[in-house]
């Protein structure tokens, strides 16, 4: 008990010291560059000690909790048995652990139709874009993203090609799309991956990328175990960019055919 | 009041982790076909994480958010090029120092680099490396903050500076060393959460809608997805000069 409470204390330690700057940042330049008096300094006292704690019992949660489930699933679905394979071949058949792939894919899509920032996002898009692109199929096209993005990123681990090369491509596309693209949505299809990437999937599936890189034969964490965050933000601007130029023709058409 | 506002929060963290208990029992029942070990464990945590997850972001709510983003409206307003420059890295700097995740994400690449013998295998060197991750990451959100704000002001187009980070880690990769080119990708992503994406959409939508000609869609949004870009090129420089 003694121990655990040590362990908590020195938790928070490192936590006050993470917070620190933003609150000087924050109430500094509030006080002597705005020069404004904080308006409820006992609220934002309050609110403070709440993201401490808060913090505290999130990281711990994410040792406990976060970081195994992600590696449990990977090792799950990566044993031999599973896989219907009598023992580790030194080489890997790809389309083996096509329930990797599958698992990824799910919970990117998941997570990403159910991220409460991006439904606040896709509402204003809905509106400011005169109801062309359509909220809910902005969030469909952002959750197919994460769920390609994903899927390409564990199918990356376990062949071991590198992770550039999928990315570059990425960029590539990106850029010709841009060119095209309807201005209205650029900005936001940008960040709508990245936004998407939150303070729980991004644990969640960095170790469920480390345990695949950990599990699969030949790969290993240090080098084959990241990337799968960099996909997750990166191919939803693409499905995003592609929808609104879909919305976009349709709008046009339905237009024409209606003058 | 405080406690139904407590109450609505909790259940919207939980539906937060909703979706992945989702995922995971369908696969674990359905697909896999066997139960988890150490259920009582997950549990636990999981339910640390809801707790953690709803007293973060209520705190968030109470204090630097509001504040965050009222300060990111008086900057804009206020029209001082040089305190707006230096407002936007800092935020951007200490809200990546602040981000949770990072913490223990930027710790596990250490750890897992002192077992490969890529940096010294001791605690301190390990934790060094951390820290220096974080660093490096968090300066350069600062400057991406910082860069993103000028091309608002100055209404470049949005991708100008995005083509450019582009190339920039097209151009970099080759040289960088192995084991960091793939944390360097991620940790732009990692970076920019909770803290992060709030109170920089707030500053990039109240500078564009303070200024005159300025869209806060087409111009505001934008900030975000660069700061989650330009740590990929520090990263890889830092990885370099480790080497």
């Amino acid at each position: 008990m003694l121990e655990w409470f040590m362990h908590i204390m020195l938790k928070l330690q490192d936590v006050c010291i993470n917070i620190l700057p933003i609150a000087l940042v924050i109430i500094g330049f509030q006080c002597l560059v705005i020069r404004k008096a904080l308006v409820y300094p006992k609220k934002i006292f309050v609110g403070f000690i709440f993201v401490l704690v808060g913090i505290v019992f999130f990281l711990e949660g994410l040792e406990l909790a976060l970081f195994p489930l992600g590696s449990l699933m990977a090792f799950q679905l990566t044993t031999p048995e599973f896989l219907g394979v009598t023992a580790k071949l030194p080489i890997i058949i790809w389309q083996d652990y096509y329930w990797v792939y599958l698992f990824a894919a799910s919970l990117g899509f998941a997570t990403a139709l159910a991220e409460p920032t991006l439904l606040a996002i896709a509402i204003k898009v809905e509106h400011t874009s005169g109801g062309v692109i359509r909220a809910w199929g902005f969030r469909i096209s952002v959750a197919i993203g994460v769920a390609i993005g994903l899927a390409l990123g564990t199918f990356r681990i376990v062949t071991g090609i590198d992770l550039y090369i999928f990315i570059f491509l990425g960029y590539i596309i990106v850029i010709i799309q841009t060119l095209f693209a309807p201005k209205l949505i650029i900005a936001l299809a940008y960040d709508s991956g990245t936004i998407t990437t939150s303070m729980v999937t991004v644990p969640l599936v960095t170790s469920l990328g480390m345990g695949l890189a950990e599990a699969v034969p030949g790969r290993t964490p240090l080098i084959d175990g990241f990337g799968l965050i960099a996909f997750a933000s990166l191919y939803p601007i693409i499905t995003v960019l592609a929808y609104a130029q879909i919305a976009h023709w349709l709008g046009k058409r339905s237009h024409l055919s209606n003058t | 009041m405080i406690n139904k506002r407590f109450i609505k929060q909790l259940v919207s963290s939980f539906l937060d982790l909703a979706p992945i208990i989702v995922v995971v029992l369908i696969f674990q029942v359905l697909v896999i076909g066997k139960s988890i070990a150490d259920v009582d464990r997950l549990l636990l945590g999981l339910f640390f994480v809801v707790l953690g997850l709803c007293l973060f972001i209520q705190g968030l709510e109470l204090s630097l958010l509001p504040l965050g983003e009222a300060m990111a409206y008086d900057f804009a307003k206020k029209g001082n090029l040089f305190w707006l420059l230096a407002f936007a890295f800092c935020l951007g700097f200490s809200a990546a120092i602040a981000e949770p995740a990072l913490v223990s994400i930027a710790d596990k690449a250490a750890i897992n680099a002192s077992i490969k013998h890529v940096i010294e295998p001791t605690e301190i060197a390990s934790a060094r490396h951390a820290l220096g991750l974080r660093l490096t990451v968090a300066i350069s959100v600062g400057l991406a903050i910082l860069i993103g704000v000028l091309r608002i002001i100055k209404g470049w187009p949005v991708y100008y500076p995005i083509f450019c980070a582009y190339f920039g880690i097209a151009l970099i990769t080759p040289f960088a060393p192995q084991y960091i080119i793939g944390i360097a990708y991620d940790s732009g992503g990692i970076a920019t959460s909770t803290i992060t994406v709030p109170i920089v959409t707030a500053l990039g939508v109240g500078l564009a809608s303070a200024i005159k000609g300025r869209n806060p869609i087409t111009d505001g949004f934008g900030l975000v997805v660069f700061a989650s870009l330009m740590p990929i090129i520090f990263v890889m420089l830092y990885g370099i000069a480790y080497a």
